[in-house]
């Protein structure tokens, strides 16, 4: 392709024609501009006058400038110029194109597969071979087929979950023969990535595309000193950035939804930042992951598990702990400093607390609840909730669960219990059992150091075997467990301090607390944690951070899980949320010390940008150069001979402001003041202006423009208001203060005035505006809620602060603030009209013909006389409408103007005839 | 071939017809023009017309005695004359240039220059004839005569077209009469200079009124044009129209120089009315140039 520059041309050929352009030029130069033939009677005068300049007869030399710079444009355009266009020297041999496909090339997964498919295209074009490998996957035997073979399964390639590990794998299998590799790699390092980049170097020329958009990372949620800590890595860490994390979980109602957000600030150059969130734990124990706001990619999403999640667990002793120097010994001490750091604690007397729905509830040493107790606490057991129950010398004594099973009791206990290694038995202290598979505690390591001196036995029942989750080493029962409903009653028959045994000292104490349930621990399971369960998936990711469902697979040993956390997920174990016996964990794709390292390529080899410059075709923009260029030319030939006057003059200058101006118009109505609305200003303020209310319905506004145009005129023939043209206002937009009243057409079509609508409109009648709004519909409806508009008319009122109001009582100052009137028609009469109730103290006075009623103006009426439609005039002053029939019906049009009339009075005199009254009683006190 | 005359008398008869209908309006308008002078100074000073006093003066030295009016002086000491008003009517005689070149307008909805000087000239004759004046055309065709039936042969005398230019006739102006010349003095000024000659000659006197279309005022031209007398006899071919109009405004100035001169020599009035402007002030000079004369 011919290039000039970074444009190349796609028929060069046509640029010969720029060759004839100074042929044009000479053209043109000779011809001048066609003369203007006028008649003109002061010719006699010109005769014998030469021109000065003889010169000018030329066209100028700036229009044949702008002339050929058309027609310049013009060729150029129709030789096909392209920027940036994509010249590639073809390859050879057979393609491989190498895909990393795990979660970090999902952020921009499309384009890599254009990508692909575009270089899979262009091989099949040149007759090469191609095959296509996605890391992630298994190494298995590369197969070169046809592009076309090719590019619908490159198309449906999806990205992985996790990251490609067996880059030796993929190595080991590359084909012997000699081929080309076009590797689109997410850009980031792995272990074994140069070695396959090595053997494929090997077989013929690597090329490298690396996508230039950072990879976010971001780790698992840790959870200390009440705090929730965020982090995330990037990769590069180049300037400042800001990243916003979202937490989502279910709400109360179970829809999920973002329960909190933070901002990740990334220092320049920093690669990793920390966010810390501070929840209530109410909340927090809701979060199910963290998401960063924006990313699609399994990396960027951070499944939550148990871990975050603190259980509420309600303490009961069973003694009350008297003396402070028997801290030691109180039965809930060592289960406190258990579960203090793990777990929300709750104290209480025990029907308190099932108040708070607590998840545990901790019975130390408590032998006997009153039946209401026990009803309640079967209840909630019923409902999912562990009772935890430790033995003592009160429930030894006690008589629970001695003849039948106590249902709050695991088994039935013997009387007394016993005692082993102490000065007056025999005996050794005993030591625990190894637990068994069926055991919650199955894999925790028993250690030698928990030596049990007293316990409480149970009876031999049928059940006691399959209840009995830990033993002592002689085989008697330690624990012991027993299903109630979704709930579990667990009893240890050792007490929860020290005094029988030394388990409550021990680590395993707190292990076998948290298999139970009882407490969940903030770090991240280890091995051991894990080890001896099955764990089977309930939510997996996909690459772009996903949740779906597992579906039916098989569970995965806990080794392989603790293992999978440590490393990373993969193909076996993809990043999702494993459920245990009693816990969940989650496996997320990036785990607390991954760091993203870049990828480094052997010196030498072409690393292109994914966003390689897209091609760009310019000949519309020459064309559309040209005929600008043609246009200008039009107007300065017609300014240049003179012709461009009066309106064209003007039509010229507005055509080129536009061509100059159009970007900067946009920005002009940033500017402070609006123009319009300053026009609206001065419009509505330079006289006294009737406004009415845009509906929407074009109708509608056009007759209650007409309507206040109407009264308009009856004002200034009437009286000394002399209002000019009525204005639409929009009340979302326009400033409501220029108005001393506004008439509403109600249309049950009309949306509801936005928040802000509202606050103005308040502010508006707060201040003295009145609103007359009128439902139109007396004629249909009487006490005005049946219609849509009425209703309509509700629900408009509802958000404005409306005072109570009455309909217009006889002595109301509208009826004589002008005329005397006791009835307000519109086209229709009859209906009620509503105004501001009187104040319930307002009596009428001996002697006054009115009461003294509220002293300021009603804020609105309210009514459906279709009064607009009744003042309405057309452009001649003809009413537009008919109202009723005949004289009567004209008597009726008079009335209605004479209620417009009344009602501006109103307005704009308040109660000043209110005051009226008062005049005779002044009079005669000034002695006159 | 039988179609022709047809066509022709046609097209006569609809031109008759239409300058019929446009006689009425002209001569409404006319009137029209003139009612707004009588409303004014001059139309107090006219209350009495048709009354023949005039004033009472207190008698002078040499008034002779049967000039005192007895009555008036009897009702106190002086003695008073009673001094009638001059009855004797003037003879005025209108030119309104007939010529192609009035028929210009510069700009749309203007009136041509020829539509003016015909509405000043009827006007002129309206006051003129309402005032007891004997009013004719230049030219011989419509002699001098009083009464109101002189208005429909003033209209039917004032003719168009003809030449480019128009040159004043003096024919027909009455010795020691009064001569109203309309014109936009655009031809050779010879023809108005033996004009004004013969007139002052006759011992007439009267206004040179200058009829111009502001477009002639301001040569508002530009760019390569072909300047054309309305008649087309006379073209003018420029390149930068702009360029001439210092130029043209220079002579246009010298020429209306040259105009008062020549008005100023023979006793006559000059005056410049623009078409752009209304035809008040224009009437207003006129009568009052021609009533300041008597």
């Amino acid at each position: 392709m011919f290039m000039i520059g970074p444009i190349g041309f796609a028929a060069p050929w046509v640029l010969w024609a720029l060759a004839a352009l100074p042929v044009l030029w000479l053209i043109l130069r000779a011809v001048p501009p066609a003369p203007i033939r006028r008649r003109f009677p002061g010719v006699a005068l010109l005769l014998g006058l030469k021109d000065e300049d003889n010169e000018t007869d030329r066209t100028p030399w700036w229009l044949l400038l702008l002339r050929m710079a058309a027609v310049g444009a013009a060729i150029v355009a129709f030789a096909g110029p392209i920027l940036n266009p994509q010249a590639r020297e073809p390859g050879t041999g057979p393609l491989l194109i190498v895909m990393d496909g795990g979660w970090a090339d999902a952020r921009d997964w499309p384009r890599r597969v254009d990508r692909a498919v575009a270089l899979a295209e262009e091989a099949g074009r040149d007759g090469r071979v191609v095959a296509a490998i996605r890391l992630t996957d298994a190494p298995g035997e590369i197969v070169f087929q046809t592009a076309d073979a090719w590019t619908g399964r490159l198309a449906a390639l999806e990205p992985q979950a996790w990251l490609p590990a067996d880059h030796a794998g993929w190595a080991a299998v590359l084909p012997d023969e000699g081929f080309e590799t076009y590797w689109l790699s997410d850009g980031l390092d792995r272990p074994g990535q140069a070695a396959l980049f090595e053997a494929l170097a090997e077989r013929g020329a690597v090329t490298v595309f690396q996508s230039p958009r950072p990879v976010l990372a971001l780790h698992p949620a840790g959870f200390a000193d009440g705090v929730v800590t965020v982090a995330a890595s990037r990769l590069p860490a180049g300037e400042a950035a800001q990243v916003e994390v979202s937490a989502r979980g279910p709400d109360p109602a179970g829809v999920e939804r973002e329960l909190a957000r933070g901002v990740l600030d990334f220092g320049a150059g920093a690669g990793r930042a920390e966010l810390a969130l501070s929840l209530p734990p109410e909340l927090r124990n809701r979060i199910t992951r963290f998401e960063v706001v924006g990313q699609r990619s399994a990396g960027a999403v951070s499944l939550t598990d148990d871990s975050l999640k603190r259980r509420k667990v309600a303490l009961i002793g069973g003694r009350d702990d008297a003396a402070e120097g028997l801290q030691l010994l109180s039965p809930t001490h060592y289960l406190r400093q258990a579960l203090e750091p793990v777990a929300e604690l709750i104290d209480g007397s025990l029907t308190d607390v099932l108040l708070a729905n607590p998840d545990v509830i901790v019975l130390a040493d408590v032998a006997v609840l009153t039946q209401a107790e026990t009803d309640a606490v079967l209840g909630w057991l019923e409902g999912g909730g562990l009772l935890l129950r430790f033995a003592g010398p009160q429930v030894a004594a006690s008589d629970v669960a001695r003849m039948a099973e106590d249902p709050l009791m695991p088994v039935r206990l013997r009387e007394g219990g016993r005692t082993v290694g102490g000065a007056m038995s025999w005996g050794e202290p005993k030591t625990l059992a190894p637990f068994p598979e069926t055991s919650p505690f199955h894999g925790l390591a028993v250690t030698d150091e928990v030596a049990v001196t007293a316990q409480v036995m149970a009876q031999p029942d049928p059940e006691l075997a399959e209840r009995t989750i830990a033993a002592l080493a002689d085989g008697t029962p330690l624990v012991t467990r027993k299903a109630v409903g979704q709930g579990q009653v667990v009893l240890f028959h050792v007490t929860a301090n020290a005094e029988w045994s030394s388990l409550p000292l021990s680590g395993l104490f707190v292990q076998m607390l948290e298999r139970l349930a009882v407490s969940t621990r903030a770090a991240v399971p280890g091995a051991a944690e894990l080890e001896g369960q099955i764990w089977v998936p309930e939510v997996l990711l996909n690459a772009y951070g996903q949740e779906v469902e597992a579906g039916e697979v098989a569970g995965v040993e806990g080794a392989a899980l603790a293992g999978a956390i440590a490393e990373g997920p993969g193909a076996a174990l993809p990043p999702g949320l494993y459920a245990g016996a009693e816990r969940r964990v989650a496996l997320n794709a990036v785990s607390g010390e991954t760091e993203l390292a870049a990828a480094v390529w052997p010196v030498g080899t072409p690393v292109e940008g994914m966003d390689v410059v897209p091609e760009q075709a310019l000949k519309g923009w020459f064309l559309s150069a040209a005929l600008v260029a043609l246009m200008v030319d039009v107007l300065a030939s017609l300014w240049l001979s003179g012709r461009l006057t009066g309106m064209a003059r003007a039509a010229a200058v507005m055509l080129a402001l536009m061509l100059v101006a159009v970007p900067g118009g946009v920005r002009a109505q940033e500017t402070e003041v609006d123009p319009g609305e300053e026009a609206l200003a001065l419009e509505a303020t330079t006289a006294v202006v009737l406004g009415h209310v845009l509906t929407g319905d074009a109708r509608v506004d056009e007759v209650a423009e007409a309507g206040l145009r109407g009264l308009g005129e009856r004002l200034w023939e009437r009286t000394s208001i002399e209002p000019e043209a009525p204005i639409g206002v929009d009340i979302e937009r326009d400033e409501l203060a220029f108005f001393p009243f506004l008439y509403w057409p109600v249309t049950p079509g009309q949306q509801l005035p936005s928040g802000n609508a509202y606050r103005k409109l308040n502010d508006y009648l707060r201040t003295g505006g009145m609103i007359l709004f009128d439902t139109r519909d007396s004629d249909v409806a009487r006490a005005g809620g049946a219609t849509p508009e009425g209703q309509h008319l509700q629900r408009i009122a509802a958000g404005l602060n409306i005072p109570p109001l009455e309909p217009v009582p006889q002595d109301h100052v509208l009826t004589r603030t002008f005329y005397l009137l006791q009835d307000f028609p519109g086209r229709h009469g009859g209906a009620p009209v509503w105004v501001e109730a009187a104040p319930p103290d307002a009596e009428q006075v001996e002697g006054m013909p009115f009461r003294n009623l509220n002293d300021g103006v009603t804020p609105v009426v309210i009514g459906g006389n279709d009064w607009a439609a009744a003042w309405a005039v057309d452009e001649m002053g003809v009413p537009m409408f008919p109202v009723g029939r005949g004289f009567a019906g004209e008597r009726q049009r008079e009335m209605a103007n004479r209620f417009g009339i009344n009602l501006i009075m109103h307005v704009l005199t308040g109660n000043y005839k209110s005051d009226q009254v008062h005049v005779p009683a002044l009079l005669e006190r000034l002695g006159q | 071939m039988t179609e022709r005359p047809d066509l022709a008398t046609g097209g006569l008869r609809e031109r008759a017809e239409t300058l019929g209908q446009s006689l009425p309006p002209l001569l409404a308008e006319a009137e029209m023009l003139a009612s707004t002078i009588m409303m004014g100074e001059h139309g107090r000073r006219r209350a009495g017309q048709g009354d023949e006093f005039w004033q009472y003066r207190p008698t002078h030295l040499g008034d002779s005695a049967r000039m005192i009016d007895w009555r008036r002086s009897a009702r106190s000491d002086a003695t008073y004359v009673r001094e009638r008003e001059w009855q004797a009517a003037q003879s005025v005689t209108l030119w309104v240039d007939p010529a192609k070149s009035m028929a210009f307008s510069g700009a749309k909805g203007r009136v041509t220059k020829a539509d003016r000087a015909r509405l000043l000239a009827m006007a002129l004759a309206v006051l003129l004839l309402r005032g007891g004046e004997r009013v004719g055309l230049a030219g011989g065709g419509v002699p001098p005569r009083p009464g109101r039936g002189q208005m429909l042969r003033l209209l039917a005398g004032l003719t168009e077209g003809g030449e480019d230019y128009g040159t004043p006739d003096a024919n027909g102006i009455a010795s020691h009469g009064r001569a109203v010349f309309l014109s936009d003095f655009m031809g050779d000024l010879a023809g108005v200079e033996a004009a004004l000659a013969r007139a002052s000659d006759r011992g007439a006197r009267g206004v040179l009124c200058h009829v111009l279309d502001p477009a002639e005022e301001e040569f508002p031209f530009d760019g390569r044009t072909i300047f054309e007398s309305m008649g087309g006899t006379v073209r003018h071919e420029t390149l930068r129209a702009g360029d001439l109009r210092e130029r043209y405004l220079a002579r246009l100035a010298e020429r209306k120089a040259r105009l008062t001169t020549l008005a100023r020599a023979v006793g006559w009035h000059y005056h410049c009315h623009h078409t752009g402007g209304p035809a008040q002030p224009g009437l207003l000079y006129l009568f009052r140039a021609l009533e300041g004369g008597r």
